[in-house]
């Protein structure tokens, strides 16, 4: 299996909207064993300025692995999911995302290297919020490598 | 009670903590982050792609790490940019039916550089299973009033 090379330089545009709910930002707090109050209670939340509950510093990468499947399930990638490791990850958050938000992703694939029999894939999610109009408010760039080991790697 | 940008200083320690995971912990995260990639829960399938046993996914080992620097900061918002890369897996031994974790992540974290203008905290994290770095360069930005 060869990840195909032309896949750099490549962008999918935004597709689904992702509605941030309270109860997910509970959850995904809960499994990332967050305790603070801002991502449980409304007005702990409000008491440090928010509108409503703030999401974990990493909730984005909910938004950004949706958009990664677009790319790893694009049958000319040639991505075997199941040799896929992450190998790095960043956030940078231009506002928090906040319950009520509804956030859409446009991937970019910024690299592919051949790494012996497999590749290292960089991509990056702009991660946009949907306010009044057709405007888009800047959330959060991910950007994240992953290895697509080849076979005994 | 957020730090004071004037009383820190680099090298300062904000101190650390013990996680304790389990594979249900895995099962929660996969479901909660939707990342079903079966190494995070089924041994055969794992160690059928080579690797050694079910391995926590780094973004389990990410999200719950920064929980220190959030706690600290005082506000989930503060934390601005935060990276890191995977260096070790994190084995999650099966101990279901046990009251004992499949795995320990150790967390630690000090101020690693200050910068007045912008008036950020860079937090340094390491973090620690089984003796062995988990991630590297695990940096978290924080702003600070």
């Amino acid at each position: 299996m060869t990840i195909n090379p032309d896949l750099q330089g490549r962008s999918y545009p935004a597709a689904e909207v992702y509605d941030v709910g309270r109860e997910k930002i509970r959850e995904f707090a809960r499994a990332v064993k967050a305790t603070h109050p801002a991502h449980f209670d409304v007005d702990a939340a409000e008491a440090l300025g928010h509108t409503d509950l703030v999401a974990p510093p990493t909730f984005a990468i909910i938004i950004a692995q949706r958009a990664d499947a677009q790319l790893i399930e694009d049958p000319e990638s040639g991505i075997d999911f199941s040799r896929v490791v992450h190998a790095d990850q960043r956030f940078t958050h231009h506002r928090p995302i906040i319950a009520g938000d509804r956030l859409v992703a446009e991937l970019h694939v910024d690299g592919v290297r051949a790494m012996g029999g497999g590749a290292m894939i960089t991509t990056r999610s702009e991660i946009f919020a949907l306010a009044s109009g057709d405007s888009r408010e800047p959330v959060t760039t991910t950007t994240s490598s992953i290895l697509v080991r080849g076979e005994g790697q | 009670m957020s730090p004071s940008f004037n009383e820190l200083s680099a090298g300062q320690e904000i101190g650390s903590r013990t996680i304790e995971v389990t594979r249900t912990d895995l099962v929660k995260y996969a479901g909660a982050s939707g990342d079903f990639n079966p190494i995070h829960w089924n041994e055969a399938f794992a160690t059928s792609v080579e690797l050694p046993g079910v391995i926590a996914h780094g973004m389990f080992t990410m999200g719950s790490a920064v929980q220190l620097v959030t706690d600290w900061a005082g506000d989930p918002a503060a934390v601005v940019d935060f990276q890191t890369r995977f260096t070790k897996p994190v084995l999650v031994a099966d101990t279901t039916g046990t009251d004992q974790p499949g795995a320990t992540i150790e967390v630690s974290g000090t101020i690693g550089k200050l910068d007045a203008d912008a008036r950020t905290a860079r937090v340094d994290l390491t973090v620690v299973s089984a003796g062995q770095k988990v991630l590297m360069k695990a940096q978290a930005l924080v702003q600070l009033s």
